[in-house]
């Protein structure tokens, strides 16, 4: 199936966010990242295991009246590395960005470690985790270098 | 400057050059000589958890050097119990110290620390995470015995899992090429992070819960405490504690030149029947905290210790 055919599984949107080549599977992690569920009113498009030429399978994201911002886009790199997204301007893309994982992840997310120095709120230097491998996903805390779990890193994005 | 929160911060060739410079600070340590190397420097001490030996043993190290030092104090009163955070406090000693050494309850909060600051901090212990001075001491305790750091049989004994001396010096003696043996019960392993990072560098690692079986092929045995601070449940305590308890009739048919090590305090994971044994090296440990703790200082503060190669 072209790409598309699958751009038409859901309505092409006239203004808003196209998150394209999202990992089989993470789509609504993704969606958990940018805050999208109960109370959200804008319309939000979402396919899952959809066949990509380029990863097998993908899932794709479509939020309209929405424009990602760059923090929004740093979150997305912890589930979605290497998706496109593009920025539709009255039908039309406008922007094309791509997420890319660094190798380290400032002021995104909290250490999931309970003893971690960083848990106290009120200390105020900047919340920091080193990638040490993006296949398999492998990151530690800068400070106290517990490795991270993911299901619980999303849980803590600050 | 930076300063030495893990082991990391120092290639194999540092660690020689400070145990090297240790060695010629002897006769200062012992009180022998005077080598005021440290005249008109401050240390900080921020201990936010009790500490007896290391405390003592940084205060007395820069005191030797003729260097001064600065406590926090009793932290029931200081700033740190009106709420202070830990970078305003390190804010506030930066200023006033040249050099930090400071013990935390917070696993990460020495590395936080050293981001917050302009002069150099010495680990000295952060929650479960690392003692990096503490693996110094060791690593000159096992070469003055040994002569040699690579290629020994190191048995590392205890509470494996809360126990930062062991986490430290762990990484080092993987470094040195060591085979390490992790001996503990179950529920007090090494971290599985570490374990991987070990056998990642190329260690050879081996667990087990048989202590007393992995002696007689040892080079080293180091014993460690079962730290009731660190359980939060006292049941899980019970069931460990006491798991291990060396006693001399364990010793006979160990390596001649086999030692003992504990970074003390002891409970009873070494009966003092041991303490008379050739192999008793812990008192001796102790003192080497001094030692290299002024090498470490001299170091980070960028002061040469006199006898080295040009």
């Amino acid at each position: 199936m072209s790409n598309e055919s699958n751009m038409r599984r859901v309505t092409a949107i006239r203004n808003g966010t196209v998150i394209d080549h999202i990992p089989a599977g993470s789509a609504l992690r993704v969606l958990e990242l940018l805050n999208i569920g109960k109370g959200t009113s804008v319309p939000v498009s979402l396919v899952m295991n959809v066949p990509s030429k380029r990863m097998g399978t993908k899932d794709i994201v479509k939020v309209e009246d929405r424009e990602l911002t760059q923090t929004e886009l740093d979150r997305l790199a912890l589930v979605a590395e290497g998706a496109s997204v593009a920025i539709i301007r009255a039908y039309s893309v406008a922007e094309k960005l791509e997420i890319t994982l660094g190798d380290e992840i400032v002021d995104v997310v909290r250490c999931t470690f309970s003893n971690c120095i960083t848990q106290n709120p009120r200390e105020p230097l900047a919340h920091r985790l080193r990638v040490l491998s993006k296949s398999p996903l492998h990151i530690r805390c800068h400070y106290c270098g517990r490795p991270q779990d993911l299901d619980e890193l999303v849980q803590n994005v600050i | 400057m930076t300063g030495l929160i893990t082991m990391a911060d120092l290639t194999n060739e540092d660690i020689v050059e400070v145990l090297d410079a240790a060695e010629r600070l002897l006769p200062a340590a012992r009180g022998e000589t005077s080598m005021p190397l440290l005249s008109g420097r401050i240390l900080g001490n921020l201990f936010f958890e009790p500490s007896t030996r290391t405390r003592m043993s940084f205060e007395t190290a820069m005191k030797r050097l003729g260097g001064d030092v600065v406590n926090l104090g009793d932290v029931s009163t200081s700033s740190v119990v009106k709420g202070e955070t830990l970078f305003d406090t390190i804010q506030m000693v930066d200023g006033y110290t040249d050099i930090i050494a400071m013990r935390h309850p917070r696993q990460g909060a020495a590395r936080y620390a050293q981001d917050a600051a302009r002069v150099p901090i010495l680990n000295g212990g952060d929650g479960a995470g690392h003692h990096p001075t503490q693996t110094m001491l060791d690593l000159f305790t096992i070469r003055q015995a040994h002569g040699r750091l690579d290629g020994l049989d190191v048995v590392l004994a205890g509470d494996l899992r809360y126990g930062r001396t062991v986490h430290s010096l762990s990484h080092a003696l993987a470094r040195f090429d060591c085979q390490i043996v992790l001996a503990s019960p179950e529920l007090l392993r090494m971290p599985r992070e570490i374990v991987e990072d070990l056998r990642a560098g190329g260690a050879s690692v081996t667990e087990t819960t048989d202590l007393y079986g992995a002696l007689d092929s040892a080079d080293v045995v180091y014993m460690t405490r079962i730290q009731k601070e660190r359980f939060a449940d006292e049941d899980e305590y019970i069931k460990v504690a006491g798991a291990y308890k060396l006693h001399a009739k364990h010793l006979g048919e160990v390596r001649q030149d086999m030692i003992v090590m504990h970074p003390l305090p002891r409970v009873d994971e070494i009966h003092p029947s041991v303490d008379a044994t050739r192999h008793a090296r812990y008192f001796e440990q102790a003192f080497n905290g001094v030692v290299t703790r002024m090498a470490l200082l001299c170091r980070l503060l960028g002061v040469d210790v006199p006898g080295g190669e040009a």
